[in-house]
């Protein structure tokens, strides 16, 4: 894969994040609006200077209307994205390839989703008309599959494995405790954890992300003229996006401890910046922790660990928010749960306040100046896949 | 000569013991067992395992050119539910395929035209038995299937001796459609109709082959009078052990399908040059006479009706009651599952019906489902289609699922590895969810997985290979 990146090219200059959980008293219009004022009111500019929108979506509407209509976007483009867990990145993707193309000036990418309203547990979506016979497979039992096969490949007892499961959990709920906009602001025990209810395999209530709702928003100039507006810009360096042509349901040879498409893409992205040696020169990483088996596996694929060391990075707690390379150091889905269109943006925007030195009681100082977001979207070898690197300096 | 030339019994796995009904009711009584099709098996997906296992014996290059569907217990009305089984065992447009739905002696009637037929014809009768709770026909029902091809030539193991019938219009059971039970009048009464009847075709059939009652090495009667039958065979003049086990102590009375299983399990049991009467009781009376040839000593078997007696799992009175909607059970708080596209079913008969997959003539990389573009070289439409419904499989990996929808939770899915290449991401059943592994094998079995807006949504499952429990 050639893909040349526009390291450096564009900016963010103003991020908005709304508080993400049950929002019983808030609409998708709403949190829309909550979430793009903060960012306009970040960037210190108005909706009137914005040329163009990227609305990430996975089923709170269709269209750009379910922007344009409760912003009162007066006749300017807004697209609609979609790609499963991947949206809300993107949206911010193609907003900068906007940008750096030179089409606009100033964009703004928002993803929002409000998955509460529902009435069911867990994640529903729409499918299209079918022949009925697809598995009918929760998420977390897809992605429970990763347990028992990386307990296997490697030596490791699945109460051991267990154990892995629960320290992620824990840390992100650590983690999640320091952050006001989490839907779950406390620590969780580690007993809690591992004695939660099993939802699928042996994955219990506590090693998948919650459900709730939120919103989340960019705005993205050309980098020479980030400094009009902020003296803090952070600079995207990589972008990467792949979809994989769905081999593990159907190869043999796919094993389930690994997911080629983050593989593919973390190793794109790198590429695309220069970035060799990811566990020493970023100062930390959101990855997508929906489960907590995929927390472990995504530090191997991203090149965190070794193949077959990532359980035992995460007891060692290389992964804390004062370890070696902090990963989810908000909260990550655990305690942000999932609102599908705002996870990625949610992800950047805890890079954004790391990055600035606004990240308050969470704040990481080693001294590193690149940050690194991570989306999968499907299931274990069918799957999508995002990764973005940003910093707060040009260059490396 | 005419007359069987493969069969293939089929019993569901899971067995309620009678004493459990009277343990959650406080009354009635009865011992042994019943056997129970699970939640996703119904008349059509039971009626495709028994013909998968006839045509597994059934000698290459024999091919039925007519496939008779008999049930009291169809799934859909109006539209042919022989059309499922005949996609499902993957059989030519050009084979005729129709129903004899409704009532009991069907059973009767597929037989005798596949009997009858002209061409190798096949018979597939299957059941479903249902009652009140607390009913004899609840206690003493049985779910069940069976199948026969009948055609001439060598592989006749049962030559059709011929037979005599007598057809009675009389009250004896009955139920309007729609009702989930049947009434039945008086048993005493149907026993004063049925004993004559019965009499009279043993005499007729028996003088019409020349032969007599006690030259029978076997006597099968399957009823729908237990206790017509009792005295019918009390009075026949058959010899004590040449009476076939009616199987009321290990499956029960299997309505529709119950003269054929009885049949098959005879046959499981024959030497050659064995005579073999079947009767049956139900609105009037029916008799057929076989003779075994020297070909049911080699006759390959996939399992017999006692081996599949003797592999079971029990079921709890209280699922039984949920499986057969007697007991309307809160769900989980998912959405109901989507109906499926009549033109995607369509489109995709022969993997949703024939689970049919693709090789790649380029590599060889075998695809589940069907693909017209190799995932391994990327060759398209290189393509040949290949069955794999009938191939052993490995599980690679596997979870145990309880938030997916699933009419009888938790849902049980594995990945599944194909002997010769292929992958499938199933869904198990008949399964311990305590007990699958990697490194399980499993086979395929064809199950209706839900409802959904009145479409049965029929499709393959994975099951571990059926042993003796």
């Amino acid at each position: 894969m050639s893909s040349k990146g526009i390291m450096d090219r564009v900016a963010v200059i103003g991020m908005g994040c709304t508080e993400f959980g049950e929002h019983w008293d808030k609409s998708v219009d709403d949190m829309l609006i909550d979430a793009s004022e903060a960012a306009l009111r970040s960037a210190g500019v108005t909706i009137d200077q914005i040329d163009a929108f990227w609305l990430g979506t996975m089923g709170s509407g269709v269209s750009g209307l379910t922007l344009s209509r409760p912003l009162k976007i007066d006749y300017k483009p807004v697209s609609r994205n979609e790609n499963m867990c991947a949206t809300g990145s993107e949206s911010f993707r193609n907003a900068c390839y906007a940008v750096a193309s030179g089409a606009y000036d100033m964009v703004m990418a928002i993803g929002v989703e409000k998955l509460k309203d529902s009435g069911y547990s867990g994640l529903v979506s729409a499918a299209p008309t079918s022949d009925g016979t697809a598995s009918g497979t929760s998420a977390p039992a897809s992605f429970s599959l990763l347990a028992p096969a990386y307990a296997n490949k490697y030596g490791v007892s699945m109460p051991q494995l267990k154990e892995v499961m629960t320290r992620i959990a824990w840390k992100n709920h650590k983690n999640g405790a320091l952050n006001p906009r989490a839907q779950f602001k406390k620590e969780v025990s580690m007993e809690t954890i591992a004695n939660s209810p099993l939802v699928a395999g042996n994955l219990g209530i506590f090693d998948c992300s919650g459900v709730s709702d939120g919103s989340a928003a960019a705005i993205i100039v050309r980098a020479e003229d980030a400094h009009k507006y902020t003296d803090k810009p952070m600079y995207v360096k990589a972008l990467s996006f792949v979809a994989g042509p769905s081999r593990g349901p159907v190869d043999p040879e796919y094993d389930y401890t690994t997911f080629e498409e983050c593989v593919a893409v973390a190793q794109d992205a790198y590429q695309q910046c220069g970035i060799t040696d990811p566990r020493n020169q970023l100062a930390m990483a959101e990855v997508h922790d929906c489960f907590t088996p995929t927390e472990l596996v995504l530090m191997e694929d991203l090149g965190f660990s070794k193949r077959g060391d990532g359980w035992k990075d995460v007891l060692s707690g290389t992964f804390d928010l004062d370890g070696e390379l902090p990963v989810n150091p908000d909260g990550g889905l655990k305690s942000f749960g999932h609102p599908i269109g705002a996870s990625g943006l949610r992800m950047l925007f805890e890079c954004w306040l790391q990055l600035r030195g606004e990240a308050g009681k969470r704040q990481i100082d080693n001294g590193k100046k690149l940050a690194m977001t991570h989306n999968l979207g499907g299931a274990p070898g069918n799957c999508v896949s995002f990764v973005s690197i940003v910093g707060s300096a040009p260059g490396l | 000569m005419r007359g069987i030339i493969s069969y293939g019994g089929y019993v569901p796995y899971h067995r309620l013991d009678r004493r459990a009904i009277a343990e959650v009711l406080g009354s009635g009584s009865g011992r042994g067992f019943r056997s129970v099709a699970n939640y996703d098996e119904d008349t059509t997906s039971m009626g495709v395992e028994a013909g998968r296992a006839a045509l597994a014996s059934l000698a290459p290059g024999v091919h039925p050119a007519s496939l008779y569907f008999a049930t009291a217990d169809p799934a859909y009305l109006d539209k042919t539910n022989a059309t499922a089984i005949h996609a499902a065992l993957a059989l030519e447009p050009s084979v005729f395929a129709a129903d004899m739905a409704g009532s009991v002696r069907s059973g009767a009637g597929a037989f005798k035209a596949a009997l009858d037929a002209r061409q190798p014809a096949m018979a597939v009768l299957s059941d479903i038995r249902t009652g009140l709770p607390g009913s004899g026909d609840e206690a003493n029902g049985g779910d069940g299937a069976v199948a026969f091809v009948c055609g001439e030539g060598d592989q006749v193991i049962a030559e059709y001796l011929g037979g005599a019938s007598a057809t009675e219009e009389f009250l004896d059971r009955w139920r309007i459609p729609g009702q989930h039970a049947s009434l039945g009048w008086e048993e005493r009464f149907g026993e004063y109709v049925y004993v004559p009847l019965a009499r009279q075709v043993l005499a007729n059939g028996l003088k019409a082959t020349g032969t007599t009652a006690e030259h029978l090495d076997c006597l099968v009667v399957a009823s729908v009078s237990p206790r017509a039958a009792r005295t019918v065979i009390a009075s026949a003049g058959v010899r004590k052990e040449a009476i076939a086990d009616d199987l009321s102590a290990t499956v029960g009375n299997t309505g529709t399908a119950h003269l054929g299983l009885m049949l098959a399990d005879a046959l499981d049991r024959a030497q050659p040059n064995q005579l073999i009467a079947v009767l049956l009781l139900a609105d009037g009376a029916d008799l057929m006479l076989f003779r075994t040839t020297e070909a049911i000593a080699g006759y390959k078997r996939t399992s017999t009706v006692a081996e599949q007696i003797a592999s079971s799992r029990p079921v709890s009175y209280a699922s039984f009651l949920t499986w057969r909607n007697f007991l309307v059970r809160e769900g989980p708080r998912r959405p109901d599952p989507d109906r499926p596209g009549a033109p995607n079913a369509f489109r995709a008969e022969d993997w949703k019906f024939g689970f049919s997959g693709s090789r790649c003539q380029a590599c060889g990389f075998r695809h589940l489902p069907p693909s017209r573009v190799c995932v391994h070289c990327h060759a398209v439409d290189q393509m040949a289609s290949e069955r794999i419904a009938d191939l052993k499989a490995t599980v690679a990996t596997y979870t145990v699922d309880r938030l997916a929808f699933s009419p009888a939770p938790p849902l049980v899915a594995a990945v599944i590895d194909f002997e010769g290449g292929g992958r499938f991401n199933a869904e198990l059943t008949d399964v311990d969810p305590e007990r699958i592994g990697i490194g399980d094998k499993v086979e395929m079995t064809f199950r209706r997985l839900y409802t959904a807006q009145s479409i049965h949504n029929y499709f393959w499952k994975a099951r571990p290979i059926r042993r003796a429990s």
